[in-house]
């Protein structure tokens, strides 16, 4: 336990060494986030009736999604992985004391976790101190609080759970590229990060909320929006829960199966 | 016409060399494909659920949509190696380039086309012949030809974008993430006319940086929504931003000092 936790350690401070690049990646996240209401908010006056959530609830949902855009974005991916499996250069990895699975893992937690630490602040408390239905609307109870802390644990495992599943598919086509592209963009769209999933059409919308990728960003966003309530906090949580061991089995499976009939290439 | 005999050997030779790995060229086009399909579907649900938003109907957002994707990729075609100039400046490069005789941005232009961006091409055709064909504007010549001045203001805008990203390396030497808030955003959210973003953003995108004038006025003149025959002209003036980019890029070239290496 103890080598993955000095291996979080070094990622992560790793990460915290990129502030200029937080600093303009804050600047684009801020002008997204005021697009994205502004965009809403001209639906909104379209026709009111026909906003599935609340409009606090929708800006909650737009600041959050930015802050923490870093923890949820599918679409990064750590091309120095993808490039160790292609030219062979896992070889190395495989020959320390771990397990690859584990150590890839902690090593895209820690990434993502130090690219949001630096980020999410600003952006919060910014967004905290714009005017009411723009702003970001804080939950009075604390216990929406737990659980959104909790459910977005979930949510990040589940998406890094997810990318190792990526990471190991590598191994039985060695072109990640088209993968890669395929897979990004379906997972961006069901995740919700285009729009909310409540905006879909309902007959879609209960399809997607059936996936994986809702349990990712969806779950505590719109629980700490006041979007979820009652007993669909619990239902949602266990099925982050579902999804959760369903692809870390995967991805442990495919890693299995993949170092036992690994060949590497070259010399 | 030299020059332009040039610039279609380069392109062919960079089609040449994409299509020495077929399976790669075809995935990424089609990944190309994909990820802007989200967007639409991000507007084709939007706009189920909404109907209408600003005066505008589903298929004059879409003409809008098709419009400013159109003139993004086409300018991301032809302009791909300023966005990653602080590679060409990094490498050394760019200091070969200034050394042969020939225009040096024109050279720089021709160092990479980006014939992959042809994916998301693709969509926005469809969708501009989709949103022509169901819209009710009475289609005549000249209302044609506008949509393609709009489509060649946007490239133009683009290109300008783009121009000044670059000329922001000669001083910085590397890349500022910042700028693709023009860039990348403008193609996120010029999906909607820009008037439905508010006053604010309407403004920014008029006097500072001309989105709107090759977009959101031309298409209220477009659909009808404003008599204001003057519209019509503005994409023409949007591509006048290209002025003040290229002497900015002199003024770079000028002082422009190798990165040493």
């Amino acid at each position: 336990m103890r080598k993955y936790w000095s291996f979080f350690r070094i990622r992560f401070i790793r990460g915290l060494q990129y502030r200029a690049a937080a600093l303009s990646g804050m600047v684009t996240q801020f002008v997204w986030g005021a697009m994205e209401i502004l965009l809403f908010r001209a639906f909104y006056e379209a026709s009111p009736e026909s906003f599935p959530m609340t409009f606090e609830a929708l800006s909650t949902y737009v600041w959050l999604q930015q802050a923490f855009l870093a923890l949820y974005m599918v679409w990064f991916w750590e091309s120095e992985l993808f490039n160790s499996i292609t030219t062979g250069d896992v070889a190395y990895e495989l020959c320390r004391p771990v397990r690859l699975y584990d150590m890839w893992f902690v090593r895209g937690l820690a990434v993502r976790l130090s690219k949001a630490v630096l980020r999410c602040m600003p952006i919060l408390i910014f967004s905290w101190f714009l005017p009411a239905p723009y702003g970001l609307t804080l939950p009075g109870d604390m216990k929406i609080w737990a659980m959104t802390l909790l459910s977005m644990t979930l949510g990040l495992l589940l998406i890094v759970a997810f990318g190792m599943i990526v990471y190991m598919s590598v191994f039985y086509t060695v072109s990640p590229q088209g993968i890669k592209l395929f897979v990004t963009s379906m997972a961006e769209f069901l995740s919700g990060s285009v729009i909310p999933i409540p905006f879909m059409p309902d007959h879609v919308k209960r399809i997607v909320e059936f996936l994986p990728f809702a349990s990712a960003q969806n779950v505590p966003f719109r629980i700490f929006s006041g979007d979820i309530t009652g007993p669909d906090v619990y239902s949602s949580m266990a099925k982050q829960v579902f999804w959760l061991f369903v692809f870390i089995l995967i991805g442990r499976i495919l890693e299995k199966r993949a170092l036992r009939q690994i060949v590497i290439q070259g010399g | 016409m030299n020059i332009v005999r040039l610039y279609v050997s380069f392109i062919l030779m960079h089609l040449k060399s994409m299509m020495q790995h077929k399976v790669s060229f075809f995935m990424t086009l089609i990944g190309q494909f994909l990820i802007s399909f989200n967007i639409f579907l991000g507007v084709y649900f939007m706009m189920t659920r909404f109907h209408e938003v600003n005066g505008f109907s589903y298929s004059e957002v879409l003409l809008c949509f098709s419009i400013t994707l159109m003139a993004f990729t086409l300018a991301e075609t032809i302009f791909r190696s300023l966005d990653t100039f602080e590679s060409i400046i990094g490498n050394g490069e760019f200091d070969r380039i200034l050394l042969r005789p020939k225009n040096s941005l024109f050279l720089v232009l021709c160092s990479k086309i980006d014939l992959t961006r042809f994916g998301r091409l693709l969509q926005a055709v469809v969708m501009l012949v989709y949103g022509i064909l169901s819209s009710s504007i009475n289609w005549t010549p000249l209302r044609c030809l506008l949509v393609a001045l709009m489509i060649l203001g946007g490239v133009c805008v683009f290109g300008a974008i783009y121009l000044i990203f670059a000329c922001l390396c000669f001083f910085t030497l590397e890349g500022l993430e910042f700028m693709n808030v023009f860039t990348d955003g403008a193609r996120e959210y010029g999906k909607y006319p820009i008037g439905i973003y508010g006053k604010t953003v309407l403004f920014i995108c008029t006097y500072l940086v001309p989105f709107a004038l090759f977009q959101y006025y031309p298409l209220l003149y477009l659909t009808g929504k404003s008599d204001n025959a003057w519209y019509s002209l503005l994409p023409l003036f949007s591509a006048l931003f290209l002025i003040p980019a290229f002497l900015l890029w002199k003024f770079g070239l000028e002082h422009y000092q190798s990165t040493g290496s």
